[in-house]
């Protein structure tokens, strides 16, 4: 185990190294993270741990890789994706041009359902999905389309219950243990590499989708994060966060609506 | 076993449980008095999708106050707190809580002894953790943790848990201070910092 100390000479020195600043993160996920894999490489002493990530560029960028948390789902908390289908996709419909930005986007599960859901509602063709993240790692796995086959009957359901009515094996190859996701849903997206603590808005979006990232970082970062997703977002836009987040402690009141129970707001100045 | 350890600075009385827990907390939550000077915390394994509906069985069944989950709220005494299902839920030092999404933890999310390893970081000796029912490992790591910390451990009596592995395990591979069924558990809650 490693100590607070520990944790912040560590946070210094890869920003000193190698500029990548983990000091807005939140600490007790942070401090897990490294704890991790600290253990998982089979350190023992913190200062050799410390040297490897300074001198060994290649370990460092396991570092990142590793302490940036990945987990996500397809149709995670499905009655959002219903409120999503029901209520903003009519709504974006009517625009000539739709583009969306998922920020944090990871090995890109929330893309390929956003993209299925455009598909369905004939709209995908004149979308475009922006997917970032900070990962590398991880956008090389989204940018293929191809997930664990044994994830395809969770998601399912959720895709199920999030209202999809199609077969939902229809938009996947299965091969091997994994499942393979049609090109066509792919066309539309756009990866990148991007950082949110650092770096800045780059287009407009229609709709911005950040869901369960900002639970790792404290509340100065997620109010920057927050002004900076306000920047990107069009009047009338929507911006979506994870169900356990809030814009409550970042942006004053007036300037957003919240729609329903969901953690979707309408950007009304 | 350490009777009539005094516990007298308590912040925090963190709860787990797996299957059965339910059951031992209708009858534990209702019997509390209000209380004031610390807060409980609940981390209990459950579906994904009964969302909200466990805040709002306790909030039926105990007079002591639930506040809604989210993240960075800050955890206030005389307040207990559920974790969200689907989510780790972790301890800042500046008394908020916070969540994680990353992989499950002994097939479970939110983990046992994730929230207790966090927590007792934390809390230190002004932690109580409480073990209950269940059928599977979560919660021993966790507990163990707190003790080394100075904390107080209590796992429920296995006799009086529907399911016993779970306190079983912890009593086989911790040396918890106190164990106790569940009205031995509501006047333990009860005597904490001399509350009456």
């Amino acid at each position: 185990m490693i100590e607070d100390i520990e944790l912040e000479t560590l946070i210094n020195d890869v920003y000193e190294y190698y500029g990548f600043d983990f000091g807005s993160y939140s600490r007790a996920s942070l401090k897990r993270r490294v704890n991790r894999i600290f253990k998982l490489d089979g350190f023992t002493h913190f200062h050799d741990f410390l040297s490897k990530v300074r001198y060994d560029h290649d370990y460092y960028k396991r570092i990142v890789d590793e302490i940036t948390v990945n987990v996500t789902e397809m149709f995670r908390d499905p009655a959002f994706y219903q409120v999503v289908r029901n209520e903003i996709l009519p709504v974006l419909g009517t625009k000539p041009f739709i583009r969306i930005w998922h920020a944090g986007c990871s090995t890109g599960e929330e893309v390929y359902s956003m993209a299925i859901l455009l598909k369905e509602a004939g709209l995908l063709h004149k979308s475009l999905l922006y997917a970032t993240d900070v990962n590398e790692k991880v956008l090389e796995t989204a940018k293929k389309g191809i997930f664990p086959l044994r994830m395809m009957k969770e998601y399912s359901e959720n895709y199920r219950d999030s209202g999809g009515q199609e077969d939902f094996t229809e938009y996947y190859i299965a091969n091997y243990g994994i499942a393979k996701f049609n090109d066509e849903l792919a066309q539309r997206m756009v990866f990148s590499q991007h950082n949110l603590v650092s770096d800045n808005s780059f287009n407009e979006f229609d709709l911005i989708l950040c869901r369960n990232v900002l639970i790792y970082f404290d509340n100065d970062l997620q109010k920057r994060v927050i002004n900076l997703f306000d920047q990107s977002l069009s009047l009338l836009g929507f911006l979506a966060l994870g169900t356990k987040e809030t814009l409550k402690y970042s942006i004053g009141p007036g300037k957003y609506k919240q729609l329903d129970k969901e953690k979707i707001w309408r950007k009304i100045k | 076993m350490e009777e009539n350890k005094v516990i007298a600075d308590c912040k925090l009385v963190i709860i787990g449980g797996s299957a059965g827990s339910l059951h031992a907390l209708m009858q534990i939550l209702p019997e509390l008095p209000q209380i004031y000077s610390f807060a409980i915390v609940l981390v209990l394994h459950r579906k994904n999708t009964d969302e909200e509906t466990l805040e709002e069985l306790i909030r039926l069944k105990s007079t002591v106050n639930v506040n809604v989950v989210e993240d960075k709220v800050p955890l206030l005494p005389g307040f207990i707190y559920v974790a969200p299902s689907n989510y780790h839920l972790l301890f800042e030092k500046n008394d908020t809580l916070s969540l994680d999404t990353s992989e499950k933890v002994n097939y479970s999310r939110p983990s046992i002894d994730v929230s207790f390893e966090s927590a007792s970081e934390v809390y230190k000796q002004q932690l109580v953790g409480i073990l209950l029912s269940g059928s599977n490992a979560d919660g021993t790591q966790g507990l163990n943790m707190i003790k080394s910390f100075g904390g107080t451990i209590v796992v429920q009596d296995p006799e009086s848990a529907e399911m016993p592995f779970m306190p079983n395990n912890a009593i086989a591979n911790c040396n918890p201070d106190y164990v106790l069924n569940n009205q031995g558990i509501i006047e333990f809650i009860t005597s904490i910092n001399n509350q009456e």
